[in-house]
C-alpha cells in the first residue's frame, strides 16, 4: 500500500458504520510504551531517535503484522501528506509537528497505525468507527503482545509501563470516544453531560483534542486515570456505561427536537445544505458546521439529498490538505476557502 | 488566674493539683517546679505543619529538587517545569517525590495492577496477577457479585499455591 492509495476512501473512522454509529462516529485505543535502555524523548539525541525508529519498524516488519503495513517517515513525506495523516486520524498533531526522526505504522485497512518518537517511543493505536472498544483492544493487546517479545519495554513492578510523562504511566491506555451531539447541543444540555463526565475524571475535547474547539458538535470524550486499573475495567465503564448513557441523552434530545421544534429543526438542516450548495467561498469549519445538523437529518430520517457515506467524504476531502489531493493542486488558505466551496458544489448539484 | 509558684515563689504557676490525700490541699507550680516533683514530663510541642515541615525537610534533603538522574542528568526541578521526565531511571531516581504526584494523577493509585510485558520475569507476573485479582475480589463483593466473588478467589488461592 502507499500513501497515495490513501486518499481513494474516508479510512476508518468515517466509515460511518459499526454499533451505535449515529451518535458515536468513532472509537479508538492507544498504548504508551517506551523502549528499556533508551532515554525518553525530551532528552534523546539524533541518533536515540533514529534507534528507536529503526528497531520498532525492524520488528514491526518482521512480525506477523507487517506484511503489508505502510511504513511512513515523517521526516520525509513533506508538509501535506504530514496533515493528510491528521486528518485521518492516524498521527496527532503534535507529531505532525515534531522534530527528528520519527514515524508511523499504518495497517492496510487503517484500523492501526503506531506513532514512533510522539511522546512516548510508541504510540500504539487502534481506531474504528462506531463504539467498537472490545475489537481494538483485542488488536491493540495483540500488537503489544506481539511487538513486546523482542523489544524490551521499560516497566515497574509497582507503576507499570513508565511513560515520558506521568499521567500516562500504569496501563498507559487512552481510550477515547468520539460522539457527535448535535442534539444536547441544541437543547443545551451539553454543558451538563460534560461536568458528569468531568466529575468521572473524564477529559472532554473537541474533534482535535487538547485545546480544540468542539466544531461540527464532535467531541472526544476519554479516561485520564491509566494507574490502578486494568485496562478491561476501564474500557468496561466505557462501552457499558458512560457511552450508552451519553448515547441515551442525545437521543432523547433528538427526540425532543423532532416532537417540540420540527420546523426550526428542519430549518437548521436544509438551510445548511443551502449553505453548501450555494457557497463561493467557506472555510473547514463552516463547512463542518453545516455538515454536522445534515449527518443528523439523515440519521433521523429527515434529509435524503445524499448518504452518509457522501457525507463523510465532504467532511474529510474539505479539509486542507486532503482537498489539495482531491483537487491535485497546492492551494494557501486564501484560494482554499474558494476551491473548497467548489469542490463542494461540484459534488452537490 | 495570675498565681505565683508555691516551690520558687517567682514564676508563674501553670500547674494546679489538688491533692485528696492525706488531705484536700490545692497547689500551684509553674511549670519547671512541676517537673522537677515528677507531676508532669515536660514535652516538646510542635504543631502539625511544624512536623510535617520537618518530615518535608528531611524528604527534600534525601530527594529534593535538584536531585538528579544519574542515567539521564534530568533534575527532578526540570521535570516540574517541562512535566516530562528524561529516562525510564528518572521514575527510580525520584520515586519518593513523583509518587504523591502520581497518586493525585490517577484517583490516589500508586500500585500497577494491568497487564505486564510477556517477557516480564513469573514473580513479577504473579504479584501483579495477585494485585489485580484482590482488587477484582474487593469490587464483586461490593457489587455482591458472589458469584464472580467465588470465582476470583479460587483464582487467588491457585496462584498463591504456585
Amino acid at each position: 500500500m502507499t500513501l497515495s492509495e490513501l486518499t481513494q476512501t474516508t479510512g476508518e473512522w468515517l466509515r460511518g458504520e459499526g454499533p451505535l454509529n449515529d451518535v458515536v462516529v468513532s472509537s479508538r485505543i492507544r498504548l504508551a510504551r517506551n523502549l528499556a535502555g533508551f532515554p525518553f524523548l525530551s532528552t534523546a539525541v539524533e541518533s536515540n531517535r533514529r534507534e528507536i525508529h529503526r528497531a520498532v519498524v525492524e520488528q514491526v516488519t518482521a512480525s506477523t503484522l507487517g506484511k503489508d503495513e505502510l511504513l511512513i517517515d515523517l521526516d520525509e513525506v513533506g508538509e501535506v501528506n504530514q496533515h493528510l495523516l491528521v486528518e485521518r486520524h492516524l498521527i496527532s498533531r503534535q507529531h505532525a509537528a515534531g522534530e527528528g526522526s520519527r514515524g508511523v505504522t499504518v495497517s492496510p485497512n487503517e484500523t492501526r497505525a503506531i506513532m514512533v518518537n510522539e511522546e512516548d517511543h510508541l504510540r500504539i493505536q487502534g481506531l474504528r468507527c462506531g463504539m467498537q472498544l472490545e475489537t481494538i483492544w483485542n488488536d491493540v493487546n495483540e500488537v503489544d503482545n506481539v511487538l513486546s517479545q523482542n523489544l524490551p519495554f521499560a516497566f515497574d513492578q509497582q507503576l507499570g509501563y513508565l511513560t515520558a510523562c506521568p499521567t500516562n504511566v500504569g496501563t498507559g491506555i487512552r481510550v477515547s470516544v468520539m460522539l457527535h451531539l448535535p442534539g444536547l447541543r441544541f437543547t443545551k444540555e451539553i454543558e451538563k453531560v460534560a461536568r458528569a463526565a468531568r466529575d468521572l475524571r473524564l477529559a472532554v475535547r473537541g474533534l482535535h483534542g487538547e485545546g480544540t474547539e468542539a466544531v461540527g458538535d464532535l467531541y472526544q470524550v476519554s479516561n485520564q486515570t491509566t494507574l490502578g486499573k486494568t485496562e478491561t475495567s476501564i474500557i468496561e465503564t466505557f462501552s457499558q456505561t458512560i457511552i450508552p448513557r451519553i448515547v441515551d441523552y442525545e437521543r432523547a434530545a433528538r427526540d425532543t427536537l423532532a416532537k417540540q421544534h420540527a420546523t426550526r429543526l428542519d430549518d437548521k438542516i436544509w438551510r445548511a445544505y443551502g449553505v453548501l450548495c450555494g457557497a463561493r467561498r467557506i472555510s473547514t469549519n463552516e463547512t463542518q458546521t453545516m455538515l454536522s445538523p445534515i449527518r443528523m437529518g439523515i440519521h433521523m430520517g429527515r434529509f435524503n439529498k445524499f448518504d452518509l457515506k457522501t457525507l463523510n467524504e465532504l467532511f474529510l476531502f474539505t479539509q486542507p490538505a486532503h482537498l489539495q489531493r482531491v483537487t491535485g493542486k497546492a492551494l494557501d488558505e486564501n484560494t482554499r476557502a474558494a476551491a473548497r466551496a467548489d469542490y463542494l458544489r461540484s459534488r452537490l448539484n | 488566674m495570675n498565681v505565683i509558684c508555691q516551690r520558687c515563689n517567682q514564676a508563674k504557676a501553670s500547674v494546679h493539683i489538688t491533692d485528696t490525700i492525706p488531705e484536700k490541699r490545692e497547689r500551684h507550680l509553674c511549670e519547671e517546679c512541676a517537673e522537677k516533683e515528677g507531676i508532669i514530663v515536660k514535652q516538646q510541642h510542635h504543631t502539625t505543619n511544624e512536623i510535617l515541615q520537618q518530615f518535608l525537610k528531611h524528604k527534600a534533603a534525601a530527594v529534593g529538587p535538584d536531585a538528579m538522574c544519574p542515567k539521564c542528568g534530568r533534575t527532578f526541578r526540570e521535570f516540574q517545569s517541562k512535566g516530562l521526565l528524561g529516562c525510564p531511571h528518572d521514575y527510580e531516581a525520584f520515586r519518593k517525590l513523583l509518587v504523591p504526584l502520581i497518586e493525585r494523577a490517577h484517583e490516589g493509585a500508586s500500585q500497577h495492577i494491568g497487564k505486564f510485558p510477556v517477557t516480564a520475569d513469573t514473580a513479577v507476573q504473579r504479584q501483579t496477577g495477585l494485585l489485580r485479582l484482590r482488587r477484582e475480589l474487593q469490587e464483586a463483593l461490593q457489587a455482591e457479585n458472589y458469584e464472580r466473588a467465588a470465582r476470583v478467589r479460587d483464582e487467588i488461592r491457585v496462584l498463591e499455591s504456585q
